[in-house]
């Protein structure tokens, strides 16, 4: 049996972005690619619904349309490249007490990560951080914007088997990437971005092979 | 009134020329303001004989409905100010319409509670009373106004990528802009707050020395002074308040989005 739907567009439309059509299974990661500026982070910021933007989106059968707005971003989380904070002190920003301990461990991070201030944290500090609180709401979906862009091997190879932890929980992902090698290693498809229409599907070679 | 000095022309001639002395000084040291002082000079007496000539007229008739247009042009005068003095400006309508629907609420608001509960002159909408305490009280309100919502739009634009965040995390609109809103009410206060802590100390307020001056006891003229502070505080905080949540409603959508395409940077006039 194949695994259920988790996240289906149809004909989504924004001012930048269009894509007619993306199915993604659950439990099923998917690679966006495509040149700087082709609209890659504008879709992913439709698609939460962050910009305005009109067409079919819904996730596990119910449509976008009949969730509130919070309740969306929390079952599809959207890190963008770029994390914003709000608070002086990393713990904040976590529900509950502060980030996990398990959780900092497997990204590589002390567990005194959550009394760090954030003016203070390296790019690729700030990048797993945000990952591991957008992961505390539980959601069923990411859409991860360049994930791994300020890491070393080493992180990314740590940020990588998280990621599969998800996926092997049934969770979904959609992630861009401009690293050929981390698409093939990761994801099961590519979809491309051209002028900001979502393209057709391409095999992956990886999978294909 | 005891103990009120009239002034003559003839004072008033002698005293301007101080400021021909001023200007003379500065065409001596070269400062290139004396056009400046004297045009300016020119234009305050204008103004003043304009507004003496209009209030004349308009306590002379004391009919309600005058009282209640010149309210309401003032209102909607501050409003525009409001508009004026912001460097992020709501796009369409509402640039000028946050700032004027605020002050036309808080200024008569604030006038007529004066005018029936307090001060109580006979008529009620005497324009004696109501024009110069509406005028105290939006001017007041509109500085507080005017700093709130400069705050939170420029706050809004810095700190996009603070307010994505929580809004990517769950947040609602209310709970994603409140520490900029907070900050913004914040600001919009300090003005009040700091005229509070001054008055009596370090300045003596305009009408009350005023009073003073037309020979009203000192006492009597604190009660009055008091009074109008209370109502300038009032109509400021409830001014901030709903400006402030007024800008953050409008900047933010049903779906929980910051809404930045609605703010213009205003051009420089």
């Amino acid at each position: 049996m194949p695994p259920p739907l988790r996240l289906s567009l149809r004909d989504l439309r924004s001012p930048v972005v269009t894509a007619p059509a993306m199915d993604v299974a659950a439990g099923e990661c998917v690679a966006l690619m495509g040149a700087s500026g082709s609209g890659k982070s504008r879709l992913l910021r439709a698609i939460v619904d962050l910009d305005p933007n009109e067409g079919q989106v819904s996730l596990d059968g119910r449509t976008r349309k009949t969730v509130a707005a919070p309740d969306w971003r929390r079952a599809i989380a959207y890190v963008p490249a770029e994390s914003g904070w709000w608070d002086e002190q990393v713990a904040p920003h976590f529900p509950d007490d502060g980030p996990s301990p398990s959780g900092l461990v497997a990204l590589g991070l002390p567990e005194t990560a959550g009394q760090w201030l954030v003016a203070r944290l390296s790019t690729g500090e700030r990048q797993r951080l945000a990952l591991l609180r957008a992961l505390a709401n539980e959601p069923k979906v990411l859409l991860l914007d360049e994930p791994t862009s300020g890491l070393d091997s080493e992180a990314t190879a740590k940020v990588e088997l998280l990621l599969r932890e998800e996926l092997a929980r049934g969770v979904s992902i959609l992630f861009v990437t401009h690293d050929p090698a981390q698409a093939d290693r990761l994801a099961q498809r590519r979809l491309r971005m051209a002028d900001g229409v979502l393209q057709e599907e391409t095999a992956n070679e990886a999978a294909a092979s | 009134m005891t103990g009120y000095i009239q002034l003559t022309v003839l004072d008033l001639v002698l005293a301007s020329g101080l400021l021909l002395a001023a200007a003379l000084a500065s065409l001596l040291l070269q400062l290139g303001l004396s056009r400046q002082i004297l045009w300016a000079a020119v234009r305050m007496t204008a103004q003043l004989l304009l507004i003496g000539l209009l209030l004349k007229l308009i306590f002379a008739i004391t009919a309600p409905w005058l009282t209640a247009l010149v309210v309401v042009a003032m209102a909607l005068l501050a409003g525009y100010e409001v508009r004026q003095r912001q460097a992020n400006r709501l796009a369409g309508w509402w640039s000028y319409g946050l700032g004027a629907s605020t002050m036309l609420l808080v200024g008569p608001l604030m006038t007529v509670l004066a005018v029936t509960a307090f001060v109580q002159p006979e008529p009620w909408y005497d324009p004696r009373y109501a024009i110069p305490m509406v005028g105290m009280i939006l001017g007041n309100a509109m500085t507080g106004v005017s700093l709130g919502l400069d705050t939170l739009t420029s706050a809004m634009k810095r700190d996009v990528a603070a307010v994505e965040a929580r809004l990517l995390l769950g947040g609602t609109r209310w709970e994603a802009c409140r520490p900029i809103a907070r900050k913004a009410m914040r600001s919009g206060m300090m003005p009040i707050i700091n005229a509070m802590m001054a008055t009596g100390v370090i300045a003596l307020p305009g009408m009350m020395t005023g009073q003073i001056l037309a020979g009203v006891d000192p006492e009597e003229a604190v009660r009055y002074q008091l009074l109008i502070m209370f109502m300038i505080a009032g109509a400021t905080s409830l001014g901030v308040v709903l400006a402030v949540v007024g800008g953050t409603w409008r900047l933010t959508d049903e779906r929980d989005r910051l809404r930045l395409d609605r703010l213009t940077e205003a051009k420089a006039d």
